[in-house]
Parts: C-alpha cells; structure tokens; sequence
C-alpha cells in the first residue's frame, strides 16, 4: 500500500506552548487510523494543520505526493480532504436536504479542476437522495438543521464532508456528545458509507471502545508528540499509553480500604 | 412548482402592466413606475441580504446609476435610452468590483457603515460639483429609443412606461434563475456558516463579490429607469436617507421571492403617496407605523403572508 497523506518533522507552537512537536507521520490509502491522547496533546492542531486551518511553523505534508503545506482549506477541499467537525457546522436555517444539496451544488459546479468531481453522476437532487439514504437521514430530510437532535447533527456534518467526496475523511470525536447506545449505530452508518467508496478515514476519539472497533492503526499523542503508533491491540497495552491518555495505573494496586 | 409558478404571476403581471397603462391615470403610473424602480434595486438589496449582509449605502449605486445614464447628454451629446441603460450597467459594475475587493472582508453593521460612508462620498462629490447641478441636480431627456425618434411624441410616456416594466421583468427573471443556481444557493449557506462553506471548497469571498457587483447593477439600473422616467436627477439619490428607503422596503417586503420587492415597493409608495396626501405633516408617522407592524407581527417581511400556509 502506498501512503496517501505524510507529515515530516511537523511542528507548531503557540507562543512558548508546542502544540506539536516533529510529528512524523505517513498514513496508507483505503486505511482507518484513530488519533487519540489526552486534551491539549496535539490531535486536533494535527488535523488543523493537515486541513490548512493553521500553518505549521515548521515542517512538511505531503498528499498524494504534493506538497499541501501552504495550502488554505479551500484549495485542500478541493483536492480531496475533507472534514467533520467537534461541535457540527452546518447551515441551521436550511432543511437536511437542503445542506447537501449546498455540497452537491459545489461540487457539480466545480468543473473538472477539481479532482473530486471527476465521477459526478445523475442530477442533484438524486445525489442528495443517494446521502440521504447512505447517512440514514430520511426521515429528517425537511427538517431545518437546528431543531435536529445532537446525534443526527453530527451524522449531518460527516454527510457534508462526505458530499464533496473526500479522498481523505477527517473525523474529529464523532461520537462526542452522542449517547453512549447510539454512539455504534452512528459510527457503524458512518464506516460502511465510507468504506464502500475506499476513503481513507483518520479520526479523534475519546472512546477507547470505538477506538478498537473501527480502526487498523492508532496513533497515540501526548504532548504534541506521537508516543505509540501501531495496531490498536498493541497500542492501548501500551505502558505509556495506558498511563498518560486511558488513564489507568498498572503498577500501583489500588486498595478502597486504605483510603477510608 | 412554485419556481413555475413565480416565473408566471410575472409574466402575467407585466402582460397586465402593458395592457393597462394606457388607460390609468397619470397618478397610478407614477407609483407603478416608482414601484418598478425601486422594486429593481430592492431586488439587489435582497441578494445581499440572503448571504447575511445589509448594505445602508446603496443610494450609492442607484444614484451612480442615474447619473452614468444622465449625464451622456452633457458628457457626450447621447441621449438614447438603450446607451443610458447600458452606461448604467458598465458604470455599476466598475464601481461595485473595486469597492467589494475592501467590502467583502466585512460583516453586519462594518459592513453597513463602510457602504454608507461610500454611498456619503459620492453625495458629497455630487453637491460639490456645479457644473452638474450641485445639491439641485438636473434634467435628464431622451429622445431617441432603439435609434427611433420618441422625444415628444404621443407615445412617448407609454414607450418609456413600458421599457421599465420590461426591464424590471428582465431583472426578476433573472434573479429569479439565479436564486435557484447552485451559486444562488450559496448565499444562504455564507449566511448560516462561512466556515463550512470554505470547508466544501467554495470561496466565500467569491460568491459575496459575485453578489455585490449583480446587486449594484441592479441598483444602478433601477436608478438609471427613475432617471429617464421622472426626467430629473439630484445628488439626494446617494443620500442616506434614500439608501435607508431601500432598506425599509427590504424589511417590509422579505426575502422569499423575486416577487416581494416589487410588492413591498408598490406598498411602500402607496403608504408613502397617501400618508402625504391626507396628512402632509405627519406622513413619516404612518411609514413609521407600517414599519412596527410588520417588525411585530410579520418579521420574515410581506412576503411571509404567501408562504405561512406551506411551512406550518
């Protein structure tokens, strides 16, 4: 497999905080990769960086081969990596099918420049259909993205990155704020509309649970450093792992009575 | 359906407007013809408005307008109806690309204040300068349309009646299109959320360039019509007070269709014509009570009466 997105000895600092720190990574095509670490350790600066939203201070990524470091989010969009947000951005005056027709008029009027319409097929009206069905968003379809319960909000805005057909789909914490029986519904509805078009997936995560079903890698920051990189079994076993981002001790027993 | 539905009280409306105006008294032309102008550059306010943005200045372009299309006559000697229109738009779109390089950085009330100061300096400007009038401005003629000689002949009022009619059913068709673009549906989503936008790979800057410069044309055009309609033109056109009517009428009319501005414009002239005639000193009263009563009960503007039904 060949690497579709790298990052060489990328760094940012705010002031005198890193925020990331010679982060060298390289991510293979059609793979799911999950970000995780504790608050502050540099998953969403990454995805930021990646995404154009903020200008490394230092350090290279590379898509496809091309260099992207100096790129905006428009132009990033535009050659296919896309983005979910934490806290969903959507149109909240506009009806669900009305925002991805917004994406679906995008990309049908982007021409052939833009290699993500390359495969444009049908009218736009059966393409929103087409997310409608994939995202299991019907029922909603009229209703105006405001009044949409939290769970169906974040479903909507991982439809919208998905609309303008990603190479590269970039979730941050998709089951946050969704209930804990939802949160596998939801990222089950998620995985199978992307995988079945072979998109490369890279995800922020709390959820160890979520962390372990869905991904072939795991990526582990702490302090704007990776600390473990590998398959998911072996990374959340990871001494240092377990230590700074689930949160477990391992050496030290804990004993209720002592502390009473 | 409704978009075929628009496209139809349209027509109809000018078919109507064609046929009649023969026969109606110089009064109800007068306000229809103010209607019509207005309803134009209402039009363009409304496309700003549906990216998020009102513009307290577009006095700017409706006198910009006027004035490209009166002063041929002085500038040039031309004093055919088509070339004014024409100079209008060229003038219009000049103008608006330049200044929406700066304006499209800007948002809610900088952005309504920095299109005021712009629409001030061209009043200014125009009160400063005496060989065109100063503060009484002057008397725009035509006298050829089409090449054809219509200065003081019987059909003549009708003629000019007519091009504006048709001109702002022009206006409204293709607006009308526009909206139901891809691009046109843009507007609405930089409204909700510039951020996504950009993250879907469109160019908010772009599209709010796009939409200044087609709603300064068409103020400019529904400024250059009053110009040759009414025959007189003065700087109180940029004036503030002219560019806060507009956004009055916005208010009055709403959004929802290419219909409403004409509609809002048409009731804002008769509140307006009939306020002054019963009571000539208080007339700013029952604009202002109009004003209240749709702010209070119809905040998504007249045209909210048509579509309550369908969204309830």
């Amino acid at each position: 497999m060949s690497a579709i997105l790298e990052s060489i000895a990328l760094r940012k600092t705010f002031g005198a905080v890193t925020a990331a720190a010679d982060i060298n990574v390289s991510i293979d095509a059609d793979t799911v990769v999950g970000l995780i670490g504790s608050n502050g350790a540099g998953k969403t600066t990454f995805l930021n960086m990646v995404t154009g939203y903020l200008k490394p201070s230092a350090g290279t990524i590379r898509f496809d081969g091309r260099d992207i470091t100096s790129l905006g989010p428009r132009q990033i969009t535009r050659l296919g990596i896309c983005r979910s947000f934490q806290i969903p951005q959507l149109f909240d005056t506009l009806s669900v099918s009305e925002n991805l027709l917004v994406g679906v008029g995008i990309v049908a009027s982007a021409g052939r420049h833009w290699a993500n319409a390359a495969n444009t097929t049908g009218t736009p009206e059966q393409a929103v259909e087409t997310m409608l069905e994939q995202f299991g968003l019907q029922a909603y379809r009229d209703m105006a993205a405001a009044t949409l319960p939290e769970g169906v909000r974040k479903l909507l805005d991982i439809a919208m990155a998905m609309v303008v057909r990603p190479k590269i789909l970039l979730l941050d914490e998709p089951t946050s704020g969704v209930s804990a029986d939802e949160k596998f519904v939801l990222m089950d509805l998620v995985m199978e509309a992307v995988r079945a078009q072979k998109v490369t997936v890279l995800f922020v995560e709390h959820d160890m649970e979520v962390v372990t079903r869905y991904t072939h890698r795991v990526l582990a920051f702490s302090e704007g450093k990776i600390i473990a990189d590998g398959e998911p079994d072996v990374v959340l076993n990871d001494d240092e792992v377990r230590k700074y981002i689930i949160g477990e001790t391992i050496d030290v027993k804990r004993d209720d009575n002592a502390q009473n | 359906m409704r978009s075929r539905r628009t496209v139809t009280i349209l027509s109809v409306t000018l078919a109507a407007l064609l046929v009649f105006a023969p026969f109606l008294p110089n009064w109800t032309m007068f306000l229809f013809t103010v209607s019509l102008c207005y309803g134009v550059v209402v039009l363009g306010m409304m496309l700003l408005i549906r990216t998020g943005l009102v513009s307290f200045g577009h006095g700017l372009y409706y006198c910009l307008g006027a004035y490209a299309a009166g002063t041929l006559d002085p500038l040039f000697g031309v004093t055919e109806l088509v070339l004014m229109l024409g100079s209008a738009v060229i003038v219009t779109a000049a103008v608006s690309s330049i200044l929406a390089l700066l304006l499209r950085k800007y948002r809610d009330i900088f952005f309504a204040m920095l299109s005021l100061a712009f629409s001030m300096i061209l009043y200014g400007l125009l009160v400063k300068t005496s060989s065109l009038g100063s503060t009484d401005g002057f008397n725009v003629a035509v006298k050829t349309a089409f090449g054809v000689h219509i200065a003081g002949t019987a059909y003549e009022r009708y003629l000019i009646f007519a091009v504006t009619a048709i001109v702002a059913w022009v206006c409204a068709m293709l607006v009308h299109r526009y909206l139901n673009s891809h691009r046109g549906r843009l507007a609405e989503a930089i409204r909700d959320n510039e951020l996504r936008v950009e993250y879907m790979g469109a160019s908010v800057a772009n599209t709010i360039h796009l939409n200044y410069v087609m709603s300064a044309v068409l103020a400019g055009v529904g400024g250059a019509l009053m110009a040759i309609s009414v025959g007189h033109i003065d700087p109180e056109m940029a004036y503030w007070t002219t560019s806060g009517e507009f956004v009055f009428i916005s208010i009055l009319s709403g959004t929802g269709s290419v219909l409403a501005p004409f509609l809002g414009a048409a009731i804002f002239e008769s509140i307006r014509s009939f306020a002054y005639e019963y009571s000539p000193n208080t007339w700013q009263m029952a604009l202002g009570a109009a004003m209240l009563l749709v702010i209070m009960f119809l905040p998504g503007g007249l045209w909210s009466l048509f579509t309550r039904r369908r969204t309830s």
